[in-house]
């Protein structure tokens, strides 16, 4: 057992190797990292945080490409403001961050930052509001400053509609309140009148200055905070739609006229308070839906990160001295652009000339490096890690990969899933109903209460929140745990789901590799063999050479040289030696690679040689994710029938399968084998859930009735799928999945819960609205009643299964609408 | 009774008052950031 890293919690491996004085003792630490950005908390002062927070640390992550991108005046114009007094304001996105105890910290450490001037970080929305002096800084150093700490930090793109967001929602909060306050006003005016109730105590001069009381604050509410529901029906009336907004309207118009006439004239009956009440009380709801999606929007905001928005055009493609910096937005398809080692690519496109590798994690969440070579696509915003890349632009702007995810998100909203569609239908036919019985009613009475009665009694906005509010809340919840919905609808057939077809490579395995197995071809030990490899990999970035990472002896070398897409060179004890590709080593070697060797063809061959010859082969395996093994079981627990479906051989398909527990497998399976497989299923009456990544994963997605692509797959994978699960600290989560199908059972039960619950009330409520039963003042409490319960149940859709916490969910998501630590 | 005459008023008057400063207490930015707060308290500093 050995100890937890002080700073991030992981388990300490090399005991006593990083060791230092923080909070007032001597602390173990897991790596430099760790180390060093403990030791720049303590020196700044700041210990505190390890006092107050509520979360272990991040591991500090040393690949941060250098931000001096951020300092190109032309860049600075894109994304700071001029903040007066020859200041700049800029807003930042906090990244890697786990507690509230973390934005303490961030926000000491960039207020301590020399030249920053003012520094306040929103904890509900990670951002930071920064205003510095050019003069004496430069924005490189200010995210210097908090990676230091450990995070992470780039500037916010000022193109994203915040302001807009937040006009939103503090509007809808005023609406509220103005509400909230009439009607709470409205009623102590009213009860004099309730208890009196015909008693005669009440002098006629008292009451009629409580009604005219009543109706000055009513006034407001009327005015002011009925707006977006007088709006809504105008929109519907045009339209010849009447949706759920114009019975409300109707409803509070026309028991506002009553009531003020009654005032005016001292007659009839005044229901000021049943007015403003029914307004609090569906604006509370709404409210809710606002907050809840606002929350699932801000998923996306690790995309909103600001893009280096300028590029190096090549005017002569074969003269790197010919580039010119211009805005990216001027690039256009068929530019040749020169990206440099560790700039952002600006522009989506393929490689024309170089080789190197790129950090696609913004966009993918896969930590691995993908290598790129002549041919290979660039996506706009991934970082060159390596050598510089000359590239074609295909694709600029709006139309880079980054957007097009964006867009995705966005789709869901747009696209109406059945359930709403019918939903909506149900409320149309609702109101036309509800129109024609209030008119007739009323008509039939003589008493034009009863019409009103019947229009607030019968709306049918519990049937209209029903859905939507259950489908947000849901989406929230996903959205909180790393998952992107990108059809709403896809939640009913989850829900509905009997089998579960997984791919293998990138979606069960981590698409990382790991060491299996050492054969010897030479007169060096298995073990020195390694140690070669360790010390000769420790200076490459390419995905292969993770597998020798971890702890163990290294053997001295020198000269190490990176021959990108090869493999490694160097020089070891006065001799050559090549760690890399078969034909590689054998150009070092001086003959062909052993050819009678037979490796699993599971496994990825790593060859290592020396001038003298060949030294060692090493087989590599795709590990499976950690949390895949646990996501199966709890898949198989829920009642799915699941399908291990892979292109790989067989054999080895077979035995993945074995490993976890999955009992029917295919392997060997082309595209169309797969999409053949799921359709095969499908005649059998099954519903059919696909949860895939690749390329070649596209027509299987597509087929399926619902699809679940990684994060880190391609795509056109996530282009095809419903839901896409986003990497969450470096690590796509196979796990989130199985959280998918608990949110949508869940988020199912629960619209049919308040579909039946609401249809019986509409039902239940109209014909003794009708048959003037119902006074307009029980018409209101009910229809508010009714609704209220249909949202209180809709937020259960947002607690954890078997957390059992509504109550919490619920204030948090009413109170709350941004809090997502991620 | 007469009292009414003036307490309706004033509260009236109250509640737009209260109004007003809710107002301004949005205006302000008070209620764009609720999880602040919470954690302020266990700061010496500032």
């Amino acid at each position: 057992m050995s100890a937890a890293c002080f700073h991030c919690g992981l388990p300490v491996e090399a005991r006593g190797r990083w060791r230092a004085q923080v909070a007032g003792a001597e602390r173990d630490f897991c790596c430099a990292g760790c180390e060093a950005v403990a030791t720049a908390i303590a020196a700044g002062g700041l210990e505190r945080y390890y006092e107050t927070r509520t979360a272990p640390a991040a591991a500090p992550d040393a690949s941060f490409a250098p931000a001096t991108a951020y300092d190109d005046p032309q860049a600075l114009a894109q994304f700071a403001a001029p903040a007066g007094e020859g200041l700049v304001e800029a807003t930042l996105i906090l990244e890697r961050v786990r507690c509230a105890a973390c934005l303490w910290l961030l926000e000491q450490a960039l207020r301590r930052a020399p030249g920053v001037r003012r520094a306040d970080v929103n904890y509900a929305t990670h951002r930071a509001h920064v205003v510095w002096d050019p003069s004496a800084t430069r924005p490189s150093a200010i995210i210097a400053a908090v990676r230091r700490i450990g995070y992470d930090a780039a500037p916010w793109d000022p193109q994203r509609q915040t302001v807009v967001e937040r006009a939103e929602r503090r509007g809808a909060l005023w609406r509220l309140f103005v509400a909230g306050f009439g009607a709470m006003q409205a009623m102590m005016y009213a009860f004099p009148a309730y208890v009196d109730a015909g008693g005669g105590t009440l002098a006629p001069e008292a009451e009629s200055l409580m009604r005219w009381a009543g109706l000055v604050l009513t006034l407001p509410v009327l005015l002011f905070a009925c707006g977006p529901f007088f709006s809504g029906a105008w929109r519907e009336m045009r339209r010849l739609r009447p949706g759920m907004d114009t019975p409300i309207a109707i409803g509070i118009a026309a028991g506002f006229a009553a009531s003020a006439w009654a005032t005016v004239t001292g007659e009839g009956a005044v229901y000021f308070d049943s007015i403003a009440m029914l307004v609090f009380l569906l604006l509370a709801a709404r409210y809710l839906e606002l907050a809840v999606r606002q929350r699932a929007a801000r998923t996306l905001d690790r995309l909103a990160r600001w893009v280096p928005s300028f590029a190096l055009r090549l005017a002569d493609r074969a003269d790197p001295g010919s580039a010119e910096r211009v805005p990216a937005h001027a690039l256009v398809p068929g530019d040749r652009v020169l990206v440099r080692a560790g700039e952002r690519v600006p522009a989506d496109g393929r490689v024309e000339a170089g080789t190197s590798s790129a950090d696609e994690s913004l966009l993918t969440g896969e930590p691995v490096p993908v290598a790129k070579a002549p041919g290979s696509r660039l996506a706009a915003g991934t970082l060159n890690l390596e050598q510089p890349l000359v590239m074609r632009v295909e694709r600029a702007g709006a139309q880079t990969r980054a957007a097009a995810i964006a867009r995705l998100a966005e789709r869901a909203a747009a696209a109406k899933p059945r359930l709403l569609a019918q939903a909506d239908r149900i409320a149309h036919a609702m109101t036309w109903i509800v129109l024609a019985t209030a008119s007739a009613a009323g008509l039939a009475s003589g008493d034009p209460w009863t019409a009103i009665a019947v229009l607030v009694a019968t709306c049918p906005c519990a049937l209209g929140l029903a859905a939507p509010l259950a489908l947000a809340t849901a989406a929230g919840r996903l959205s909180e745990q790393g998952v992107v919905l990108t059809r709403a609808s896809a939640l009913e057939t989850l829900a509905r789901a009997t089998d579960v077809v997984l791919d293998k490579t990138g979606t069960l395995t981590r698409g990382r590799f790991s060491l299996r197995e050492v054969r010897t071809l030479g007169a060096a030990s298995a073990d020195e063999c390694l140690a070669l490899a360790r010390a000769l990999e420790a200076g490459a970035s390419h995905p292969l050479a993770r597998a020798f990472d971890g702890p163990g002896p290294r053997a001295a070398v020198a000269a190490l040289e990176n021959v990108p897409g090869r493999g490694m060179a160097a020089l070891c004890a006065g001799r050559r030696v090549r760690i890399g590709t078969a034909q590689f080593c054998a150009e070092l070697a001086g003959s062909p690679a052993p050819s009678e060797l037979v490796l699993d063809p599971a496994f990825t061959a790593v060859w290592l040689a020396d001038e003298r010859g060949w030294l060692a082969v090493f087989a590599l395996e795709d590990a499976p994710r950690p949390d895949a093994q646990a996501a199966v079981q709890a898949l198989r627990g829920a009642g799915l029938a699941l399908h291990l479906v892979s292109g790989d051989r067989p054999a080895a398909v077979a035995a993945f399968a074995a490993r976890l527990g999955i009992s029917a497998c295919a392997g060997g399976t082309t595209p169309q084998g797969k999409a053949a497989y799921v359709e095969r299923l499908q005649n059998e009456g099954r519903v059919v859930v696909m949860i895939g990544d690749g390329l070649n994963d596209e027509p299987v997605l597509a087929r399926a009735h619902a699809a679940i692509a990684m994060g880190s797959g391609t795509e056109a994978a996530q282009a095809r799928a419903d839901f896409v699960l986003l990497a969450e600290r470096g690590e796509a989560r196979i796990g989130a999945a199985v959280e998918c199908f608990a949110v949508a059972r869940r988020a199912m039960r629960i619209v049919r819960q308040n579909f039946a619950w609401a249809s019986a009330y509409n039902l239940a409520a109209l014909p003794l609205a009708a048959l003037g039963q119902i006074g307009p003042w029980e018409a209101a409490l009910g229809m508010a009643a009714s609704s209220l319960i249909v949202v209180l149940n809709a937020a259960r859709a947002a607690a954890a299964p078997n957390e059992g916490k509504a109550w919490k969910a619920f204030t948090s998501s009413f109170l709350c609408p941004s809090r997502s630590y991620s | 009774m007469e009292s009414l005459y003036l307490l309706i008023p004033l509260s009236v008057a109250l509640v737009l008052l209260s109004g007003w400063v809710f107002w301004r207490a949005l205006a302000s930015g008070q209620f764009d950031d609720l999880d602040r707060p919470g954690t302020d308290v266990l700061s010496d500093e500032d």
